[in-house]
């Protein structure tokens, strides 16, 4: 038996997750995190979701705590998310949540309260290698659902602390517990989107008030100016929308930068590169090289591609190109090696 | 056996308010805006928890407004009163949330508070004026327990601003200090059931005769057109009850609280290291023990303690039940880190020395944990 704090979002997944560690036998606390202190619509940390929370760990017949670590995710997670659109990025906040507040912030208050584990609701699956006494990271047994993209933060020493219950059931299994359990979240829809970005303003209605937005100038590869965006910072790395003049053949987004106000466009042929190069990468079980599957996004297909030393990722095929701040996560077959940011 | 150290979050009720609601939950079970017998009778009781609650406060049976919390009475006052007059509203930076939030709700501002808690005159002199309708100081503070100098807050709103209504919510000095005496000076006066061993969803507010406020709750008129809605009569009666008791009882509970209240204290500051007591100890009412670690974590504390049986408090949760930073301690001048690891332990009447003496064994364990040592 093992004392396990379970992060409880409020969503179905997590309420799923501390039954499955009761069931397990285990001494299980639920903790619901607030992090974002801001209005928000779609909001992991609403009063309304705390009290699903809280509801649901009273029908379990556990304790529930609320932790307010929302400076620590102002620091961590919303002022490097701004500063990378400012920058010309498209960063992953849920990543970087998972990374300095999951996995390390509450981590670190588990440990301080003698718990063994942390726990939440992502599927994704853990285990340890009893040939290697090494931990895995795996996709989570439904395919549709996997979210082994978001959690390869972990490493070892994090692995060894962590566990994903609902990893090993489907997204529908999932639900029928909690249906069975008559679980106040059995029905609840799956959260969607940055927690703090809301749903009808927008990325832009969260940076306009927290940077500077530049119009500029649309150019193609010669420099010549093709047409206008009136906010740089929200442009993304292969986005078509808005760059493309009626008629005319489609144009991608193939650089931004904003220190000249200036989009770069070209064609599809031009979006596409073979390679990525890496920024923090967090391996699993130390550094690979090689041939590996890469994940560029959350529910990207894995490509076939190698990582060599200088953490560059070339692809078998020309793909197109992976937003600077993005994810990308190394797999060999379903097991993760390791995650990282693309330059 | 457990120790519940939170009596400013709430009390339990005292057995003379149990029994005073009980008949008016079964067979005394009357509208007291009615005509008849079952009705009269209803209203009797109204009125005469009317008279217990206004001779605790120091006001006349027709100056008393129930209300349907201690939150209510302070934006009947705080609103009613600008609605009333219109201006400009002045509160402390202290204040209760209730107070604190319907006086921005209107454009309000704070007057600051010094290093010990206590409301700063020359600086509430420099935002008073003719213009400014209503001011709003609280009696005792609910996170530190400072009492603040009413009587010089009214001479200077009287000179400063001769229009204005003083407003003090009174809510958690009652069950410790003289309210009839300390808030005089007042022309509005609020209290909250629960706080002193009454009921949750009652409150009183007095309206002294010449103070003119405006109601926040319209519909049937009740309570002089001030707070209409159905009187809760068996929340009035316990309440009155309650009154009664806290008034009988209070020199006692002073003396014997106050000094369990010393030896908590006390004997954190010696047990624990890197410990500061928040405010200045002899200014604030008995039941009040505020004190912050350095290198320690509120919530990750409040865990331990809850654990090991003490139910505490540390700055004040919102409604998501997350900490979060007392604007109480910013407003002290207590630098963020010492903020983050404060800690309230609140006495009652019920409060025993075994709850003492529990708490002077938990809280330097659950520190020293925390700090790994």
């Amino acid at each position: 038996m093992a004392r396990a704090l379970v992060a409880m979002s409020g969503g179905v997944d997590s309420s799923v997750a501390a039954a499955l560690m009761i069931d397990a036998g285990h001494d299980v606390v639920g903790v619901t995190m607030k992090l974002w202190a801001g209005p928000s619509d779609s909001g992991c940390c609403s009063v309304a979701d705390v009290e699903d929370a809280r509801r649901v760990a009273q029908q379990l017949g556990i304790d529930h705590w609320v932790f307010n670590f929302s400076d620590r995710f102002d620091a961590d997670v919303v002022a490097p998310y701004v500063a990378a659109h400012a920058a010309g990025r498209t960063p992953n906040p849920c990543v970087e949540c998972n990374r300095h507040l999951k996995f390390d912030r509450l981590l670190q208050r588990a440990e301080q309260l003698d718990f063994d584990v942390v726990v939440t609701g992502h599927h994704a699956r853990t285990g340890l290698d009893p040939a290697t006494g090494r931990w895995q990271l795996r996709r989570g047994i439904d395919a549709a659902k996997d979210q082994s993209y978001v959690v390869a933060v972990l490493d070892q020493s994090r692995l060894a602390k962590v566990r994903f219950p609902v990893g090993e059931i489907t997204k529908a299994e999932v639900r029928a517990i909690a249906t069975e359990r008559g679980l106040r979240t059995a029905a609840k829809p799956d959260s969607q989107d940055v927690c703090f970005i809301s749903a009808t303003g927008g990325r832009r209605a969260f940076l306009e008030p927290r940077i500077d937005l530049h119009a500029g100038r649309v150019v193609d590869a010669t420099g010549a100016a093709v047409g206008s965006v009136d906010a740089v910072e929200l442009v993304t790395v292969g986005q078509r929308r808005g760059l493309s003049s009626g008629g005319g053949p489609a144009r991608y987004a193939i650089d931004v930068d904003p220190a000249t106000a200036t989009v770069i466009v070209g064609s599809m042929a031009d979006l596409l590169t073979d390679r990525v190069a890496l920024l923090s990468v967090t391996w699993v079980d130390g550094p690979v090289t090689g041939a590996v599957l890469a994940q560029t996004s959350a529910h990207g297909r894995p490509i076939v591609a190698t990582v060599d030393d200088e953490l560059v990722v070339t692809f078998a095929e020309p793909q197109r190109r992976v937003a600077p701040g993005q994810a990308v996560v190394l797999y060999r077959g379903d097991a993760v090696l390791g995650g990282g940011i693309a330059r | 056996m457990p120790a519940y150290l939170d009596n400013a979050a709430t009390t339990p009720m005292r057995p003379e308010a149990v029994e005073a609601m009980l008949p008016f939950l079964t067979e005394r079970f009357g509208n007291p805006s009615g005509s008849h017998a079952t009705a009269r009778d209803a209203k009797k009781a109204i009125e005469e928890a009317r008279e217990v609650v206004a001779a605790g406060l120091g006001a006349r049976p027709h100056e008393v407004v129930f209300t349907g919390s201690g939150t209510e009475a302070d934006n009947l006052a705080v609103l009613g009163a600008h609605t009333a007059a219109g201006g400009r509203v002045v509160c402390s930076a202290v204040e209760h949330h209730a107070v604190l939030h319907a006086t921005q709700a209107v454009g309000g501002v704070t007057a600051p508070v010094g290093g010990d808690g206590v409301v700063d005159l020359d600086r509430l002199a420099a935002l008073l004026g003719p213009d400014v309708t209503v001011v709003s100081v609280m009696l005792a503070n609910n996170e530190v327990g400072t009492i603040q100098p009413l009587a010089s807050v009214a001479a200077l709103v009287r000179e400063q601003s001769p229009r204005a209504l003083l407003h003090t919510d009174a809510v958690q000095a009652f069950p410790w200090v003289d309210v009839a005496e300390l808030a005089a000076g007042a022309d509005l006066v609020a209290i909250s059931g629960h706080k002193f061993g009454g009921p949750k969803g009652v409150g009183a507010l007095v309206v002294r005769e010449g103070a003119t406020v405006r109601p926040v709750i319209h519909g049937g008129g009740q309570e002089r057109d001030l707070r209409s809605g159905t009187h809760n009569v068996a929340g009035i009666a316990a309440l009155a009850a309650a009154v009664q008791a806290t008034v009988d009882g209070r020199a006692a509970d002073v003396a014997r609280v106050g000094a369990l209240r010393d030896r908590l204290a006390d004997g954190l500051l010696a047990a624990v290291p890197d410990t500061v007591e928040t405010g200045d100890r002899s200014r604030k009412i008995a039941g009040n023990c505020h004190v912050s670690f350095g290198g320690v974590e509120s919530e990750a504390l409040l865990v331990l303690l809850d654990g090991a049986g003490i139910a505490a408090s540390a700055g004040s949760a919102c409604t998501s039940g997350a900490m979060e930073a007392s604007h109480v301690l910013v407003a002290m001048g207590v630098p963020a880190d010492r903020a983050l690891g404060s800690l309230r332990l609140s006495l009652g009447p019920t409060t025993t020395a075994a709850d003492v003496d529990l708490a002077l064994a938990a809280v330097p364990a659950a520190v020293a944990r925390l700090r790994g040592s």
